[in-house]
C-alpha cells in the first residue's frame, strides 16, 4: 500500500506513515481550528494498514505542542492502534518530550491511562 | 484625540505586549501567534514558559474563534457582537491572557458551573477531570471536545478569574483573565 507522507505546516505536524517499515510518526505542532478535517484521512490511512500490518508497528509520537482540538483526534488514533494490536500486529508508542516540558510529559502520561497499548515515555533534548 | 493618549497611557500602566478588538478569524490567530512567538523568544523566556504561554493563548483565542456565533445575523448597529478583545501583558515575571467576549444569556449557566468546578479542584484532580471528558467521547460539529477551560487551567497552574456581565435580555459580557508566571 502507499505510504501516506505530509509536510508540516504552522498549524499542522508532518505526517510520515510507512507501510512497508511498520512506522508511523507525527512531528511538529498540531494546534488546527478544527482538527477533525486533519485528522481523518488519517484515520482511513490506518484503517486500510490494519488489513495487511507489519508484524511490529511502531507510532513515533514526536508533537511539541497540540491544542485541545487535536488531542481527542489523537485519542481516536490510538483507540484505533488499541483496536489492531494483536490481531497481526503489536504495536508500541513512543512518546517523545522535551527536557523540562511536564506539560507535554503529562499529556502522554494521560492517554497511557487511557489507551491499553505499550508507551515508552522518551525524554530528548529538542524534537 | 486626547481619549488616543487615555489609551495608551492605560495600556501602559497595566504592561500590555499586545492586543486587539475586532473579530478574530483563524488568519488573525496564526498572525497572533507568530507576533508572540517572536516577543517571547525577545523577552528571553525560557523554553517552557514560552510553550505554556503558546499553549494558553493557542486555547483562549480558539475559543473566541468558535465560540463566537457566526451564523448569528447582526441586530444591533451599536453593538457587535461578534466582535472580541484580547490582551497580553506581562507584569514582572507574571503574564496575563486577557479575553472578553459576548455570549447568549442563556448559555451562562453552564459556562459558570463548569468555572466554578474548574476552580474547586487542585492539580491532581484538574488531571483526573481533563481525562474523563477526554475519554467519554463527546464533541461538537465544531471539533470542539469542552477540554479548553481545564486545558488552560492546568497549563496555567492558577484560579481563573472570570466575570459575567449582563449587556440585555440576549446578551452578556464574558471576562477572562488567566494568569502564568
Amino acid at each position: 500500500m502507499d505510504n501516506f507522507v505530509l509536510e508540516g505546516s504552522a498549524k499542522t505536524p508532518s505526517v510520515d506513515f510507512n507501510a512497508d517499515k511498520g512506522v508511523l510518526e507525527l512531528r511538529g505542532r498540531s494546534i488546527p481550528e478544527n482538527s477533525i478535517e486533519f485528522y481523518k484521512p488519517l484515520n482511513e490511512w490506518i484503517e486500510n494498514y490494519g488489513k495487511s500490518p507489519q508484524g511490529e508497528t511502531v507510532v513515533d509520537v514526536r508533537l511539541e505542542y497540540f491544542n485541545t482540538s487535536s488531542s481527542k483526534c489523537i485519542l481516536d488514533l490510538f483507540k484505533q492502534l488499541e483496536n489492531l494490536n494483536g490481531s497481526g500486529t503489536n504495536i508500541k508508542v513512543n512518546w517523545y518530550f522535551e527536557e523540562d516540558d511536564e506539560d507535554m510529559e503529562e499529556a502522554g502520561e494521560d492517554y497511557q491511562a487511557i489507551i491499553n497499548l505499550p508507551f515508552n515515555m522518551i525524554e530528548v533534548e529538542e524534537i | 484625540m486626547a481619549n488616543i493618549y487615555d489609551l495608551y497611557k492605560t495600556m501602559e500602566s497595566n504592561k500590555v505586549m499586545l492586543s486587539f478588538k475586532g473579530r478574530v478569524t483563524s488568519d488573525l490567530l496564526m498572525s497572533v501567534l507568530q507576533i508572540m512567538e517572536t516577543k517571547l523568544v525577545a523577552e528571553d523566556e525560557s523554553p517552557k514558559i514560552r510553550k505554556k504561554i503558546y499553549n494558553v493563548l493557542v486555547e483562549c483565542l480558539q475559543n473566541l474563534y468558535h465560540h463566537i456565533d457566526k451564523d448569528k445575523e447582526v441586530k444591533s448597529e451599536v453593538i457587535d457582537e461578534q466582535s472580541a478583545i484580547f490582551m497580553i501583558a506581562k507584569d514582572g515575571t507574571q503574564y496575563s491572557i486577557m479575553t472578553g467576549n459576548y455570549m447568549h444569556n442563556s448559555d451562562v449557566d453552564k459556562l459558570e458551573s463548569k468555572l466554578k468546578l474548574i476552580n474547586s479542584m487542585d492539580k491532581d484532580e484538574l488531571k483526573q477531570y481533563y481525562k474523563t471528558v477526554l475519554a467519554d467521547g463527546q464533541r461538537s460539529d465544531k471539533g470542539t471536545a469542552g477540554l479548553g477551560m481545564i486545558d488552560i487551567a492546568r497549563k496555567s497552574g492558577q484560579k481563573l478569574e472570570y466575570h459575567f456581565l449582563p449587556i440585555d435580555n440576549d446578551s452578556t459580557f464574558f471576562s477572562l483573565n488567566v494568569k502564568i508566571a
